[in-house]
């Protein structure tokens, strides 16, 4: 029983990896960016949650609503005025910037914050549990947690499918020069497509602050973590990122029922394993985002 | 006033120049046929009048309002549209799809998915199918199709028969003369010099990024072209 | 055609000065143990080694293409084979630097075979995904010392002076032959198929360049010469803890070293860790502040300047301190511009 409900805990975290990857995947696909400073943006993310609530004394759920659309601002701003500079046919000038902007958001935080662990207290709901029948319990955080990371993935899934604009970013990904062709402004694609993967990564950042202590550096492990769910799901498919992040957060738990030290290096190997044997993702589809 | 004026424009790729000091006028409604080697500047022209490369001196007008600062994709909504050379359709993108974004910036006009349909109704049985998977002449019909999607005022056509059987186009330019009947303003660079002579109501030479030739179809005899054509 | 001699020429005489300028340099360098104090030869030793790794990712980057954040599981692999090879076989401390890089080379190939698998800003994530494991293996491990480290006992044994000393020639040593080493790797043939592939990949492929053994062959060399500076940074240090071992950092400021100083030439490494050196010197006690300035530069210099300071040197005089350029035996030297539009 034990081991089936780790795999359910594997389950709910692995929606939760699915929300942190989904924005680093939305702009890999529409841009060819890789943006080194994804899991930094949720950390700030959080830090910014955690001033609204030194003001505003609120549940942190409903600071998220704030956070959100800051974060959105704060991505359209970000890849407007700066990252859009950086792209181009050399990928490096883009990776330089964001691994940049990453070191800079960290010490930013460092300076203003201290590297002191900060939580955020979303009160009982954290802690009560969901019994499934059968001895199997899943807490409702972590429940809510994955039911809002599906959410956001049907709703990514059919803004990409359904809408006008959801279909001049799968143009834009497909040939962003011959996108133009067809009146497409790719800057207006380019900002609007980092606004809506940091309004992602706002509600994973948040969702992270209450479920785990956060410190400024903490964002690298993030990233990481984001990074192996989208290549084990494959890149360019929405629904992959989902089963990337599943399999990632049951390699964890495993790992820890193994032994506490090893979950990040259980889900590494898993990882480097699907890496070896089959690269291009365990959902992979030919065609972009 | 011409639809197209192009005003003394210059291109050039690094230090190479590409066009020098073009001049042409095209007339509404007709339709202008550039022929040339390749390497002579013909894409290049197309590129630069669609906004895909920018112009290093000269103006281009189309109906009198100046497009050489503006960026591609706001001359779309002015009426121009570009069937780049090698199709480039978007191959996750089903048919219908591709004709849609094709109408993104949804400019008036008769031009909608059932008329693109009805011109070329070898599409209709892959409407729903990935556009990569199409072969080179559904996948042209489809690129003309997007192109028409926008409604243009001007539209610009780059070495569509390239690469298809010759019946295909023949078929192509059997639509051309549908399109054409429609009122728009096409300019048609073509390898095809005997298709070309058939549409077009002017023909251009051009020869190492300039104009050496010009005329109506019947105006030209053979060794002008071929004389034009290569340098001689 | 004419019949005459077409000679292939690459020194120029900036770099005729400029080598007799090293020359000297390194000659007064090899006898500071003998006047500079010992605090003044450790910082030293830290200014060689870093611009040893800087000259090894600066060969990934600038050169290969290969954007690697993780060149800090060869400095960690390094120090761990160093404690090995000293402390548990026996072999000399000073000795046993050079096989720490060899170690480095070993693990390096299957290393390859999994982070080849990814392009671009993946196979940058995907390099430091493959550091962290190899940190989270050393510090799990009980035989490595598990979380809290081991201490290079051979080394703490010997005589201070010596050890000081020889670490500090070591380091010098290290130093000159990564920059050598990256200059001969340019002026041979894999430097010609790195050009080639930098240029134009698909293009070099045709032409029958092997352009994933190419590849293959500068991330070895990079591993290897990583795993030597490793090896005497610790040799240095003495005390090795998995975290700071394989720690980004060392990956962030060579990052910042070769960004600022120049990415893709032999000079820019070296100009970048004098600016790195000065800046840490005079910023030391603004803490997190300077690694904010550090990073807004990196970004300003990637969008403003990308060839970094060293370009900004070049555009105003063209020389070449080390000439890996080839041209024809009259010609001068061109300018290259950096901003010039490519042709397309």
């Amino acid at each position: 029983m034990d081991w089936v409900n780790a795999i359910l805990q594997g389950v709910m975290l692995g929606g939760f990896y699915a929300l942190f990857a989904t924005g680093l995947s939305l702009v890999f696909g529409v841009m060819k960016l890789v943006n080194l400073a994804h899991g930094d943006l949720s950390v700030l993310a959080a830090f910014i949650a955690v001033a609204i609530l030194d003001v505003l004394p609120i549940n942190p759920l409903l600071a998220m609503a704030l956070v959100v659309p800051i974060m959105f601002v704060i991505g359209w701003l970000l890849q407007r005025y700066i990252l859009d500079h950086s792209l181009g046919p050399d990928p490096m000038p883009a990776l330089l910037v964001t691994f940049g902007l990453s070191v800079i958001i960290q010490n930013l935080l460092l300076e203003v914050f201290s590297a002191d662990s900060q939580g955020l207290d979303a009160g009982r709901l954290e802690d009560e549990a969901l019994s499934l029948g059968g001895g199997l319990t899943v807490g409702w955080f972590p429940l809510l947690t994955f039911v809002l990371a599906v959410l956001v993935l049907v709703g990514l899934q059919l803004f990409l499918s359904r809408t006008r604009t959801g279909r001049a970013f799968r143009a834009t990904s497909d040939n962003q020069r011959v996108a133009r062709l067809m009146g497409i402004d790719n800057r207006r694609i380019y900002a609007l497509s980092m606004a809506i993967a940091l309004g992602v990564v706002a509600v994973a950042g948040v969702f992270m602050g209450i479920r785990t202590t956060f410190a400024p550096g903490i964002g690298p492990a993030r990233l990481i973590f984001a990074y192996e769910a989208v290549i084990m799901g494959g890149l360019g498919s929405v629904w992959g990122t989902l089963v990337g992040g599943i399999v990632l957060g049951v390699a964890q738990v495993i790992g820890a029922q193994i032994e506490p030290g090893w979950h990040a290096l259980a889900g590494h190997v898993v990882f480097l394993a699907v890496l070896a044997f089959k690269p291009s993702g365990l959902l992979s589809r030919r065609g972009a985002v | 006033m011409s639809l197209l004026h192009v005003d003394g424009v210059n291109a050039h790729y690094g230090d190479l120049q590409a066009l020098h000091g073009i001049q042409l006028r095209v007339e509404e409604g007709e339709t202008l046929g550039i022929i040339g080697a390749n390497g002579a500047g013909k894409s290049t022209l197309l590129n630069v009048i669609a906004g895909l490369e920018t112009c290093t001196a000269g103006r281009i007008l189309l109906d009198g309002i100046e497009l050489q600062e503006l960026p591609a994709h706001q001359r779309v909504g002015l009426g121009v549209a570009l069937v780049p050379e090698g199709r480039h359709v978007f191959p996750s993108l089903s048919v219908r799809e591709n004709l849609q974004v094709g109408a993104h910036l949804r400019r008036p006009g008769p031009w909608t998915v059932q008329k693109v349909f009805e011109l070329l109704p070898l599409l209709v049985k892959r409407a729903d199918y990935p556009a990569g998977l199409l072969s080179g002449g559904e996948q042209q019909a489809l690129a003309i199709g997007r192109g028409l999607m926008s409604n243009p005022a001007l539209l610009l056509l780059d070495e569509v028969s390239l690469g298809l059987a010759p019946i295909v186009v023949r078929e192509f330019y059997g639509a051309l003369a549908a399109i054409v009947a429609e009122g728009i303003t096409v300019v048609v660079v073509e390898q095809d010099i005997g298709q070309v002579m058939r549409v077009a109501d002017t023909v251009t030479c051009f020869l190492e990024g300039r104009v050496v030739l010009s005329g109506r179809p019947a105006d030209l005899r053979r060794e002008q072209i071929t004389k034009a054509y290569f340098g001689m | 055609m004419s019949a005459e001699r077409i000679t292939v020429v690459r020194s120029t005489t900036a770099s005729r000065i400029g080598l007799g300028v090293a020359i000297a340099v390194v000659g007064i360098a090899a006898t500071v143990p003998l006047w500079l104090s010992a605090g003044t030869m450790r910082s030293l030793v830290t200014f060689l080694t870093l611009l040893a790794l800087a000259q090894m990712w600066n060969l990934l980057a600038g050169y290969a293409g290969l954007l690697s954040v993780g060149q800090q599981a060869f400095v960690g692999i390094g120090a761990y084979s160093l404690w090995v090879l000293a402390d548990k076989v026996g072999v000399h401390p000073f000795l046993a630097v050079p096989l720490a890089g060899v170690v480095a080379l070993v693990i390096a190939l299957p290393t390859a075979g999994l982070a080849f698998r990814l392009r671009g800003g993946y196979f940058a994530i995907g390099t430091w995904v493959i550091a962290e494991v190899y940190r989270l293996v050393a510090a799990n491990i009980g035989g490595l010392g598990g979380g809290s480290g081991v201490t290079i006992s051979s080394a703490s044994k010997l005589d201070m002076t010596v050890r000081l000393q020889g670490t500090y020639w070591i380091a010098l040593a290290v130093a000159v032959g990564s920059v050598l080493l990256v200059y001969l790797v340019l002026r041979s043939r894999l430097g010609l198929a790195l050009t080639a592939i930098r240029d134009n990949e698909i293009g070099a492929r045709s032409l029958g360049v092997r352009t994933f053994r190419t590849k293959l062959y500068v991330y070895l060399l990079a591993a290897f010469g990583s795993g030597v500076t490793g090896a005497v940074i610790y040799l240095n240090l003495l005390r090795i803890q998995p975290d700071a071992a394989f720690s980004i950092n060392w990956t962030a400021f060579v990052i910042f070293i070769v960004v600022i100083g120049g990415v893709g030439t032999i000079e820019g490494p070296i100009l970048g860790t004098i600016i790195y050196f000065a800046l840490q010197e005079t910023l030391a006690d603004y803490g997190s502040w300077y690694l904010v300035l550090l990073g807004v530069l990196a970004v300003v210099i990637t969008l403003r300047a990308r060839m970094g300071l060293w370009g900004l040197v070049r555009r105003f005089r063209p020389i070449q301190l080390f000439p890996v350029q080839r041209r024809l035996g009259d010609e001068q030297p061109p300018n290259p511009d950096p901003d010039a539009p490519a042709l397309r």
